[in-house]
């Protein structure tokens, strides 16, 4: 973490100064994602039952839109939240150079050190400000997740319109699997970000007002 | 000319069974919302109130029909779908439909005769005879399902755009309109029904069209999902009107395009 700090010099003033740590279109970003994402992977794994790749299905009492046509309306119609809030996310991150200076090297040696601390319960969130290395792989992993669950998507979508984007997926077929295992991606990623906003409850709170 | 009425249509869509009864149309569709709602934990987060499930359900038929003049504006009229080998054809080919093959129309190849109507110059009906003898081409292309599994087909048969010109279709009309043996009905947009590749099908895998695949004739869209590509058409109308469909007035997107 000592590293980190180094190159946090501009983030870690500020949390000491009670500053904003989370701006507010990250926060807007961020709560308006998660209702897209929910009801996406909800009403996706609806669609999924009608014809599941794996021989298992989504219990309905955890899906979106009670049958088929329903849960395509739901997911059609959310696409467009999660792509809007998405690109607003990804453009402002990047203009903002938020990204490069939250998540930021990711050195090798700290994330075997801050996994093995994660593991074992040592690791500090006393500054969240600065993201762990633990933390910047997986933020970063998402969002590569999030590219990868739409391009795949607009792939299942439009292969035709589209064949080009479904070919660099393997075609029709193999795009329904990398849509598939984007999703899972994304669920796992969401489990551990909610245990970590319950054990470390000042993290939510400063997702919600920003300090 | 038999033609079985049934009470429930049927569509392109294997697993057909299965899904009948997992789908449950009559309680389900009603309970389009009931996942939503569940959903309790979101409406805190949303700050609306879903109480009203029929305005929900018609705020997201709003954005169903939004995402239909999307899909009309993407959709390249000289973009072809992607054909296949012959090896890569599926075999067997899925029957698919709200019912099951015993209860599949049986149509009178015979007594067949395609009625024709709306905005055309002739509407003199089509016996079997003079539509197989149309000048015909093949493709194989995949067929992909609303629901998400796909399989490769070959099917024969005459442009629909060549069709169209033969009965003198008024083509700057908006829709064209097909009518079903058993009730099943589809509308489509014009661009599609002039795409190179919509054509009126008499052939499935070198074979004449059999029964499970809509005899006498069917109409395949590879730039559709399979609901649109109607079976067991009697009837083509040229229209101003949408005059909907099986699926899509149970709230299937219109559009439907691949």
């Amino acid at each position: 973490m000592t590293v980190e700090i180094a190159d946090a010099g501009v983030a870690q003033p500020e949390a000491a100064r009670g500053r904003v740590i989370h701006p507010v279109w990250v926060r807007v970003c961020h709560w308006v994602n998660a209702i897209a994402i929910v009801l996406m992977i909800m009403s996706g794994w609806q669609i999924y039952n009608a014809s599941p790749l794996f021989p298992f299905s989504f219990p309905r009492s955890i899906t979106v839109g009670g049958w088929l046509a329903g849960a395509l309306l739901w997911h059609f119609a959310f696409m467009w939240l999660l792509v809007v809030n998405g690109l607003v996310y990804v453009t402002l991150g990047l203009v903002t150079g938020r990204f490069r200076r939250k998540m930021l090297p990711i050195r090798p040696a700290d994330l075997v050190a801050d996994t093995r601390a994660a593991l074992g319960g040592h690791l500090s969130h006393d500054d969240l400000s600065v993201y762990n290395s633990v933390q910047k792989l997986l933020y970063l992993g998402v969002i590569l997740a999030g590219v990868v669950i739409v391009l795949s998507g607009v792939a299942i979508w439009k292969p035709v319109q589209f064949q080009e984007l479904t070919a660099v997926f393997g075609g029709y077929e193999a795009a329904r699997y990398v849509h598939f295992f984007a999703m899972a991606a994304i669920a796992g990623f969401i489990v551990i970000h909610v245990v970590m906003a319950v054990l470390v409850p000042k993290s939510l709170r400063t997702m919600i007002t920003g300090r | 000319m038999s033609r079985k009425r049934l009470v429930i249509p049927g569509v392109d869509a294997k697993l057909l069974v299965r899904d009948a009864a997992k789908v449950a149309p009559d309680p389900a569709r009603r309970l389009f919302l009931r996942g939503g709602l569940s959903v309790g934990a979101l409406a805190f987060l949303t700050g609306c109130d879903i109480v009203d499930s029929a305005s929900a359900e018609n705020a997201l038929r709003t954005v169903s029909r939004f995402n239909d003049k999307v899909q009309a504006w993407i959709f390249d009229p000289n973009k072809l779908a992607p054909t296949y080998p012959e090896s890569a054809i599926t075999r067997p080919f899925p029957f698919n439909a709200y019912y099951s093959l015993d209860d599949a129309p049986e149509v009178d190849g015979a007594d067949y005769k395609l009625e024709i109507g709306g905005k055309v110059e002739t509407t003199r009906p089509w016996t079997l005879e003079e539509l197989y003898a149309l000048p015909q081409e093949t493709q194989i292309t995949r067929h992909i399902c609303v629901e998400g599994w796909s399989a490769i087909g070959k099917w024969t048969g005459v442009r629909l755009s060549e069709f169209l010109r033969r009965i003198g279709a008024d083509t700057r009309a908006p829709y064209v309109w097909f009518q079903c043996a058993e009730g099943y009905s589809n509308t489509i947009d014009m661009a599609t029904a002039l795409h190179p590749q919509t054509q009126l099908t008499f052939r499935f895998d070198d074979q004449i069209l059999p029964r499970a695949y809509g005899f006498p004739m069917k109409c395949r869209i590879p730039t559709k999902l399979g609901f649109k590509n109607p079976k067991y058409i009697t009837a083509l109308w040229v229209t101003d009107k949408d005059l909907g469909g099986y699926w899509e007035d149970q709230g299937y997107n219109w559009f439907s395009g691949s």
